[in-house]
């Protein structure tokens, strides 16, 4: 045996191991020439110019994509004015998504948007506290946000104000454990399994075939905060 | 009365003629006046168990006599909390995860996760890594379309392209079995490469499943593009203008037959999609059947990219040589200390990501299908995201449904090429 890994061998040492992976190979050139959309997206600059304060910051992520962190009371001014505007036009909603950091920190709505005739995408985030998990829905400016705002809804437990029918969607209804993806909802889920049987077989599945669903589709009623009358004028 | 129950009867029924030919059932209709059925509707429960929702799918129908009026999917009873799995595993662990999700074209997504991994990575694969998961990645396009086309004609009442599609799709089988050991679980791609090599030959039969395809896809056109039965059933069937389809999401052939050219591979191309020549086909209706051949070109042009590609095919290792990201090979972890350690040093340890976030989509057998992925430095990702394209695009069967027939309803459902793995992950 060759032994002792730091005196070298086939691979020398475990420092490369330990530092993570970095590019492979030195072609920064050859890949920026495959790059589309080239970093430093206009419309950043644009939404700046356009609702001055309401941009908090803004960054490019693994190499080439614009990232805007964006004020979530304003989001559906925003992101309606990226969407109308001849200029930015970004009418493909690839994407609403949230991610928990965990250990307390904000949840980011992300809205991945990307316009079909400029070819050109914006990712634009939203924190939200843990204490006030809402926010306005988009659904009025993209149909196709309804069921990726209800899945973020059942999922992270975000609340959208305004959504035409808030249910959950991939989790049962009577689901009591809380919001899967959340940090600190546990792989198995809370409740035993005994306990996650049990109430299987409790539920009443007549609950699932009563004609009376699709006449709950009507929209579900949604207090909002308080506070929230004011800025909801202020949104068009 | 009864002289006219008899002459209506006399009418409706076919009878010999006098001179041995069939008369046949004159067309015209029947003019009773029209009774009263009343104003309330029928909740009809299609699914989840039930082949025509192709998959665990549940559709509550409101009908009036059979017209639909509404429609509300329910869904989530093939949930299995993919994205919440892949927080507790490290980055190469989660490549079993996703061909679970579509498991009708398990290459895409294999190699769809790995890619957003890797350019969250900042890693670039060998040249022969590229053009291989290019291949396929258009072999499974085609496997995927090759389903649809089967349950599409079952739904629409032609059992013989269904047994023509998967004969065909039974090679594409046997190609993964030779690529990876498995037919459905692929699992074949790893971050900086794949699995393995391809295996000797491998090329000599993707060749030849695609020169014999045509041949397939030609009777099958023969027996549907103009049967009547075919276009009754799915001309102007479940349309969708092209303004209403890009802001409902919708992706892939679906998009496209409302006349939008949006395909990933064109508009944001990767794996240098744009050195290849290839046609996006599009169509001008949105209905059914120009979903249906949208789709049917798009074998055809995946036929062409596959030629292609396994023109240009690279010699060479598939693997990036790095030794942070690449396993040494198993001769060596068997016969040499320092392999079995920089193995066991990888595995346990996995291999961490920069603390950012990266969105890679690419263009699935069923849309766009973009995968977001959140690191945080560590060998775990925060958060990994699928855009899953059939739940985009099932969220549109309400509107195009509604006002049909309720036997529309399943051809409008079979027209959108969904796949349940992967809209309740």
């Amino acid at each position: 045996m060759t032994g002792d890994p730091s005196s070298g061998g086939p691979f020398s040492g475990f420092d490369l191991v330990a530092a993570g992976p970095g590019v492979s190979r030195d072609d920064s050139g050859e890949a920026a020439a495959r790059d589309r959309v080239a970093p430093g997206n206009p419309s950043v600059t644009a939404l700046r110019d356009q609702f001055p304060g309401a941009v908090f910051r803004n960054e490019i992520c693994a190499g080439d994509e614009d990232v805007v962190y964006v004020d979530p009371e304003r989001i559906t001014e925003m992101l309606g004015w990226l969407h109308n505007d001849p200029e930015q036009h970004y009418d493909h909603l690839a994407d609403i998504t949230a991610v928990d950091y965990g250990g307390g920190r904000p949840i980011e709505v992300v809205y991945q948007l990307w316009s079909i005739p400029h070819r050109a995408a914006l990712r634009v985030k939203c924190e939200l506290s843990l204490d006030a998990l809402e926010i306005e829905s988009i659904t009025g400016i993209w149909v196709g946000a309804d069921w990726l705002e209800r899945e973020v809804y059942d999922l992270f437990g975000i609340t959208f104000t305004g959504h035409p029918d808030l249910r959950r969607i991939l989790m049962p209804e009577n689901y009591a454990e809380g919001y899967p993806l959340r940090k600190d909802f546990p792989l198995r889920g809370r409740f035993s399994r005994a306990e996650q049987t049990r109430r299987a077989l409790t539920q009443d599945p007549e609950d699932y075939y009563v004609p009376g669903e699709i006449a709950e589709r009507v929209p579900q009623v949604v207090e909002p905060a308080a506070g929230e009358e004011g800025d909801a004028e202020g949104v068009g | 009365m009864a002289s006219g129950t008899t002459e209506y009867a006399v009418r409706r029924n076919p009878e010999m003629g006098p001179d041995g030919t069939l008369v046949p059932s004159p067309t015209e209709p029947f003019d009773a006046p029209e009774p009263e059925l009343g104003s309330e509707t029928m909740l009809v429960n299609v699914g989840p168990q039930h082949p025509a929702t192709h998959g665990v799918l549940r559709l509550v129908v409101e009908l009036d006599g059979e017209t639909v009026v509404s429609v509300v999917p329910r869904l989530g009873y093939l949930h299995s909390s993919f994205e919440k799995l892949g927080e507790y595993r490290t980055w190469n662990q989660i490549v079993t995860l996703t061909d679970r999700m579509d498991y009708l074209a398990p290459l895409i997504y294999n190699c769809a996760y790995v890619m957003a991994v890797e350019k969250l990575m900042g890693i670039e694969v060998t040249d022969r890594c590229r053009v291989a998961r290019v291949i396929c990645m258009e072999l499974d396009r085609i496997f995927s379309h090759l389903l649809w086309l089967g349950t599409w004609s079952i739904d629409v009442g032609a059992f013989t392209p269904f047994l023509y599609a998967f004969q065909q799709r039974e090679k594409v089988y046997t190609l993964h079995e030779a690529l990876t050991g498995a037919r459905i679980t692929t699992s074949a791609t790893r971050i900086g490469g794949m699995m393995a090599d391809l295996p000797d030959g491998w090329t000599k039969g993707v060749r030849e499943f695609a020169d014999n395809l045509p041949a397939t896809l030609d009777e099958i056109d023969g027996l549907l593009t103009c049967n009547a039965i075919h276009i009754g059933r799915t001309q102007g069937i479940g349309a969708i203008s092209a303004e209403e389809a890009v802001n409902h999401g919708l992706t892939g052939a679906n998009l496209r037959a409302s006349g939008v050219p949006y395909d990933v591979r064109k508009d944001r191309p990767y794996y240098d999609y744009e050195s290849y020549d290839f046609e996006v086909p599009i169509g001008c209706h949105g209905d059914c059947y120009d979903r249906y051949l949208v789709r049917m070109e798009e074998m055809r042009q995946s036929i062409r990219i596959l030629h292609q590609a396994l023109d240009r095919l690279p010699g060479g290792p598939m693997d990036i040589d790095d030794p942070r990201i690449s396993l040494p090979t198993k001769t060596d972890c068997m016969s040499d200390m320092e392999s079995m350690i920089h193995h066991f040093k990888l595995i346990t340890d996995g291999i961490p990501a920069p603390a950012e976030d990266c969105w890679f989509s690419v263009e699935g057998s069923k849309g766009e299908l973009g995968m977001y992925v959140v690191g945080d430095g560590g060998p775990k990702p925060v958060r990994w995201r699928i855009r899953p394209p059939s739940f985009v695009n099932l969220s549109a069967i309400p509107k195009l449904s509604e006002g049909h027939l309720m036997a529309d309803l399943i051809m409008i459902n079979a027209s959108l090429d969904i796949v349940l793995g992967e809209i309740d992950r």
